[in-house]
């Protein structure tokens, strides 16, 4: 089957399902071991509804969570896919179609009205960001993240005094996730992106957040290992599942910086619920697809 | 830590005996209120404008639920909290003017709000965040649904639960307020990380 608009919205609506109702292979195991570990009774009851929730979601093929977000796609275009005039009205076209078919809870609202469309669409939405192109590749990659309100509601960002480096980087990870306590529906993924220009840092916290498997590392060893020390500290906070306190805060703490202007260090913190929902769509120019996690 | 069974309608008695950190299953009638039902209420109870439903003596859950419509009937495909923290500004009117005894959410509340519960004997309740499909198994039935031009996930659903939990007592009608104490606690462990270079 050649590449058309229909072909793409397809294999885009199948994004969107697989995302919404099943949980990454790499946040479950997380989850699970999260539950295994933990000693506090309230949290471990929370974490068991959560499981059993994932579980049951999985069996009923419902939505794992009823803030189905707003989607958001990162697109990656290989520089020889054929049908590039119709990627945008097929990726808006499939947020239509999901939105009855799954069924998805319609979320946009027009903020200057109110008023709700009730398919998940309007200006900006759903959130498309073109996020690069690969010259020699034939493919289109399209990363759907349901980005529920509540892990955006506590979304910070600051600027920090370039002299403090990543001693601020450091304390406004901490202030982010006590401000944020139990509202971002903890345990969650913490994205941290470092920058020179605000809505640089800002994108770069929410991409990892939301794209990186737990269990990866940054490639900078430097950075790595701030991972690692920032995940400890937010889980010696003791904020714990949904706040009643224990062993786990965050599955993990991704990093990821742009080089910076010498006078600004533009630190943005984003949050990821449990609920981690992201799924891969790659099309080929041939017309097979598959939906990976 | 006690477990408890409780039906709606809720007596004073009913919440007053309920304990931070008790846990409870809730069987009967809740009424689903976020941020923008909230704002139509204290408009109507301004306007001094009778309300759709009564609240009296019952239980309102912070949630927008996904619904889907089947042979002319609503059902609720999941259900789980929205964080309540936004509804803080409204919640001491809503449990002092409509005598609600229950509010149901995720994520903690204010002391404006713990304030309401000692005074006129409510309490705050959550359930886990995201267990949307979990929670929608207790829910049996969409009795009723109100404001449906404010949206699906801000309309108020009257809904019939059984045995909807494990709630846990998060502020009770002593005032205390569990979520506040660990994140208070979560502060002070703060300043001691800060207090450590890197």
């Amino acid at each position: 089957m050649a590449v058309s608009k229909d072909l793409i919205t397809k294999a885009v609506v199948e994004g969107i399902k697989v995302a919404s109702i099943y949980l990454p292979p790499d946040v479950k195991e997380a989850l699970r071991k999260a539950y295994e570990e933990e000693t506090n009774s309230a949290a471990k009851a929370q974490l068991e509804a959560i499981l059993k929730n994932i579980e049951l979601a999985e069996k009923l093929k419902a939505p794992i969570c009823q803030d189905t977000g707003l989607i958001t796609y990162y697109v990656r275009i290989g520089a020889k896919f054929p049908a590039l005039d119709v990627i945008e009205e097929a990726l808006i076209e499939a947020a239509r179609i999901a939105t009855k078919e799954i069924p998805l809870r319609p979320n946009t609202v027009d903020p200057v009205t109110g008023r709700n469309p009730g398919d998940n669409t309007g200006r900006y939405a759903p959130v498309i960001i073109w996020d690069g192109i690969d010259p020699k590749g034939d493919y289109l990659e399209v990363t759907v993240v349901p980005k529920g309100g509540g892990s955006e509601y506590v979304t910070v960002y600051a600027m920090v005094p370039p002299g403090k480096g990543l001693e601020g980087v450091k304390e406004v990870v901490l202030d982010a996730v006590v401000k944020a306590g139990a509202m971002p529906c903890p345990p969650t993924i913490i994205g941290v992106g470092i920058a020179g220009l605000s809505d640089v840092a800002m994108h770069l916290a929410k991409k990892c957040a939301t794209t990186r498997k737990i269990g990866s590392r940054h490639p900078d060893p430097v950075i790595a290992d701030l991972e690692k020390k920032l995940l400890d500290m937010v889980n010696e906070l003791g904020i714990g599942t949904m706040g009643m306190g224990g062993k786990t805060t965050a599955l993990a703490v991704h990093i990821d910086y742009a080089y910076r202007h010498p006078a600004t260090y533009a630190v943005a913190v984003a949050f990821f619920c449990w609920a981690a929902r992201r799924a891969t769509v790659t099309i080929k120019s041939t017309g097979e697809y598959t939906v990976t996690q | 830590m006690a477990e408890y069974k409780l039906k709606t309608p809720l007596s004073e008695e009913d919440v007053r005996k309920l304990r931070a950190g008790d846990i409870v299953y809730l069987t009967g009638v809740i009424y689903t209120a976020r941020d923008a039902a909230h704002r139509r209420i204290m408009e109507y109870l301004k306007a001094g404008k009778p309300l759709p439903f009564d609240l009296r003596n019952g239980a309102i859950y912070h949630c927008g639920p996904v619904v889907a419509k089947k042979d002319g009937q609503w059902i609720v495909v999941a259900g789980g909290p929205t964080t309540s923290t936004r509804m803080e500004l409204y919640e001491y009117d809503v449990i002092e003017k409509l005598g609600v005894r229950m509010v149901i959410g995720k994520g903690g509340m204010g002391k404006k709000t713990a304030e309401a519960c000692v005074k006129y004997g409510a309490v705050y309740v959550t359930y886990t965040g995201g267990a949307a499909v979990l929670a929608a198994q207790s829910i049996k039935r969409v009795i009723d649904v109100h404001w449906l031009d404010l949206g699906i996930p801000e309309a108020v659903w009257v809904l019939e639960v059984e045995n909807f939990g494990p709630l846990v007592v998060a502020i009770d009608s002593t005032g205390r307020n569990l979520i506040e104490e660990v994140v208070e606690k979560s502060v002070k462990k703060k300043e001691e990380l800060l207090r450590k270079p890197l």
